[in-house]
């Protein structure tokens, strides 16, 4: 099984997903300590200085992460994280993602979340147009509705809201 | 005592305020709603909702509130028994014996088990906290700086105890939750720290943020990549079903009241609904004389899962009001709620808002009642919503976080960490790091590390301050206990059967 470079049953092994978890952390960690440390994090003259209490916190991630890693790198090298397919999976509804959230603040959030909506109903649903514009138009209205009318809580909107006049 | 329950009795006359019943009904079913779809837990379900209760009296905001975290509960066990999968962590354990009972034909006798002892475990766990709430706060009175830091120790170092995952792992988890926490303003010397230069950061980071990404988002992706396919088992209650499962319920009293007491323990500890679940499920396994039978659609196996977990989930609700700590991440998001309308949750809650929290206390009685009612009579209709494919739940749950994560703070870079928080929280999961006590750490940090300083500067820096009275002593010793608890037993069970070499 494991002879095969793609498809089913392989993937990135859960040792170095383990190991990277563990060096990601450690870096935090290293991270905290040198931000305590430039504030400060001994006494000061009116008691505990700003960094006192993080730059603990910071040795202690530092400590358990190094800890992680030692027993990520004993970990069987066989187990699988997760497989290529099912990350595959992960990034269709990933990459939409990251491209709504990053759209979000230049247009607003109901042009992208009906294209969002669309896309997901089309391209893993299958669904027809119909169908797809109906939901896709309908929840962000439907939020528009309950959120901005009922609630008065505005939401991030973007030029083509300002063209509509709303 | 006596003056409680005037307290109590005035609070029933908040609580059954037609208003307010209204707002549980609607709690309830939001909340099941919640529960049974994947990416929308009680955690991040509230704190979605958070922002829209801000208008509203604390009282009715937070009625609602902890009605969506009661019907979260309760929804969980639809989707476990159902479809076999749970909609919640902490209703795995039903899944056990509640799906092969749904296979059998069995599925109305199985909710019906399910909802009435999530009902009995809730109840029980009120009627505690309605006993001992008072009692703690008035304890607690006398709390300096550290017995405060000394409870908070004892709250995070039970985490560490009583985890399933390897006590560095919880560490780790918990010590970024109060690195994230002490980002931003320091409130004590005002102070910048650890933002980098970055103005994003002057606030810190918002746990509500945290929650709606690491439980939201990141179970989407975990459900998109298990493939979820919803096919599930048709259920159907009637009041004929209803009658007769609640006649055999009472022959497993035994089974109950175990749960009901693992549940209000782990509630009470910071352990949570989770553990308590399995634990309660295990012990019932092993006493009940139909333990071989366990797993083949055993109602026992689905009473005593239930009601631990409901137990559990109220409790938490005691720590959360009587000390400000709380029990669970979804009482967490409740107390950065009351911290938001500007109630601070601890001993002092008792004395000066007494009405606020004796109202709430009522409701939790009514809101369970109402919940039982509720969703033992539209069980179909929930199970319908489930079989809405998941190409239409998907983005829609995405859009409802990102909302949630923007009406925080009305802030566009919040909905950016939302994401980023998201993929922590699914790289967290597969990699065997427990999400509960980052939140409870994001939560509790600047509280924490507050009292940490303040008995510091008592004493001049010398940590003996947490070792210098009886009472301290006692509650670290007994945070030290809770942490190393899996040495201990260990340690123990090596004494009592010497192992051959």
């Amino acid at each position: 099984m494991s002879e095969l470079p793609h498809g089913a049953g392989t993937g990135p092994s859960q040792r170095s997903a383990e190991i990277g978890v563990a060096l990601l952390t450690l870096a935090f960690g290293l991270i905290v300590v040198y931000g305590s440390y430039i504030v400060g994090f001994g006494w000061g003259a009116d008691g505990p200085q700003a960094g006192f209490f993080p730059f603990y916190v910071g040795l202690i991630i530092a400590g358990c992460s190094l800890i992680n890693l030692v027993s990520g790198l004993r970990e069987d090298a066989r187990e699988l994280f997760t497989e290529w397919g099912q990350l595959n999976q992960v990034l269709k509804v990933l990459v939409p993602t990251t491209i709504y959230v990053a759209l979000v603040p230049f247009l607003g959030i109901y042009l992208p979340s009906v294209l969002l909506i669309a896309l997901f109903m089309k391209w893993l649903g299958n669904y027809n147009w119909a169908t797809t514009l109906a939901v896709a138009f309908g929840v962000p209205a439907f939020f528009y509705v309950t959120l901005e009318r009922w609630f008065l809580i505005p939401l991030p909107k973007g030029p083509i809201e300002a063209m509509l006049g709303l | 005592m006596l003056e409680n329950f005037t307290y109590l009795y005035h609070g029933f006359g908040i609580a059954a305020d037609p208003f307010n019943i209204l707002l549980m009904a609607v709690g309830i079913l939001l909340g099941v709603i919640i529960g049974v779809l994947p990416g929308l837990g009680g955690a991040n379900g509230v704190a979605i909702l958070l922002p829209l209760t801000f208008s509203m009296s604390p009282t009715s905001a937070i009625i609602l509130l902890t009605c969506i975290y009661w019907g979260a509960l309760f929804g969980g066990a639809i989707t476990s028994v159902l479809f076999n999968i749970p909609g919640e962590p902490w209703s795995v354990a039903t899944t056990f014996d509640g799906h092969p009972m749904a296979r059998s034909g069995r599925a109305g006798e199985a909710l019906t088990a399910a909802f009435t002892s999530s009902f009995v475990g809730a109840f029980v766990a009120i009627v505690m906290i309605t006993m001992i709430a008072p009692l703690v706060a008035q304890f607690a009175l006398r709390f300096g700086p550290a017995e405060k830091f000394a409870v908070y120790f004892l709250a995070f170092a039970s985490f560490v105890g009583m985890s399933k995952e390897a006590p560095s792992k919880t560490i780790v988890s918990m010590m970024i939750g109060f690195a994230l926490a002490a980002v931003g303003l320091d409130m004590v010397t005002g102070q910048l720290r650890l933002t980098f230069g970055f103005e994003e950061l002057l606030n810190g980071f918002d746990f509500l943020i945290a929650v709606i990404g690491l439980f939201g988002i990141g179970e989407i992706l975990l459900t998109m990549e298990e493939g979820l396919e919803f096919r599930g088992k048709a259920a159907k209650i009637d009041a004929k079903v209803v009658w007769h499962t609640w006649k055999t319920l009472p022959k497993y009293w035994m089974t109950s009241i175990r749960s009901c007491i693992i549940g209000c323990w782990m509630g009470i500890t910071p352990a949570g609904a989770t553990p308590a679940s399995f634990m309660a499920y295990g012990i019932a396994k092993r006493v009940s004389k139909n333990g071989k039978n366990f797993g083949n659609g055993e109602i026992e196996g689905v009473i005593a899962p239930e009601t631990a977990a409901h137990a559990a989930g109220t409790s938490a609700m005691l720590p959360m009001l009587a000390l400000g700590v709380p029990g669970s991440p979804t009482a967490a998001v409740l107390l950065g709620g009351l911290l938001i309308w500007g109630l601070q949750p601890g001993p002092m809650l008792f004395v000066e808002q007494a009405e606020f929290v004796w109202g709430l206390i009522a409701s939790m009685y009514l809101g369970n009642i109402v919940g039982l009612i509720l969703v033992l009579t539209t069980v179909p209709l929930f199970a319908s919503i489930l079989r809405i494919p998941f190409s239409i739940i998907a983005p829609v749950i995405l859009v409802i976080c990102a909302i949630g994560a923007y009406t925080v703070n009305n802030n566009v870079f919040d909905v950016v960490m939302m994401l980023v928080f998201g993929v922590i929280g699914y790289v967290m999961k597969k990699t065997n790091y427990p999400l509960a006590p980052l939140v409870l750490a994001i939560v509790l940090g600047d509280a924490a590390e507050e009292a940490f300083r303040q008995s510091l500067l008592a004493s001049g820096g010398a940590i003996s301050v947490f070792w210098s009275n009886p009472l301290v002593s006692s509650i670290m010793g007994l945070g030290l206990v809770a942490g190393l608890w899996p040495l201990i037993s260990n340690l123990f069970s090596r004494l009592r059967t010497p192992q051959p070499a």
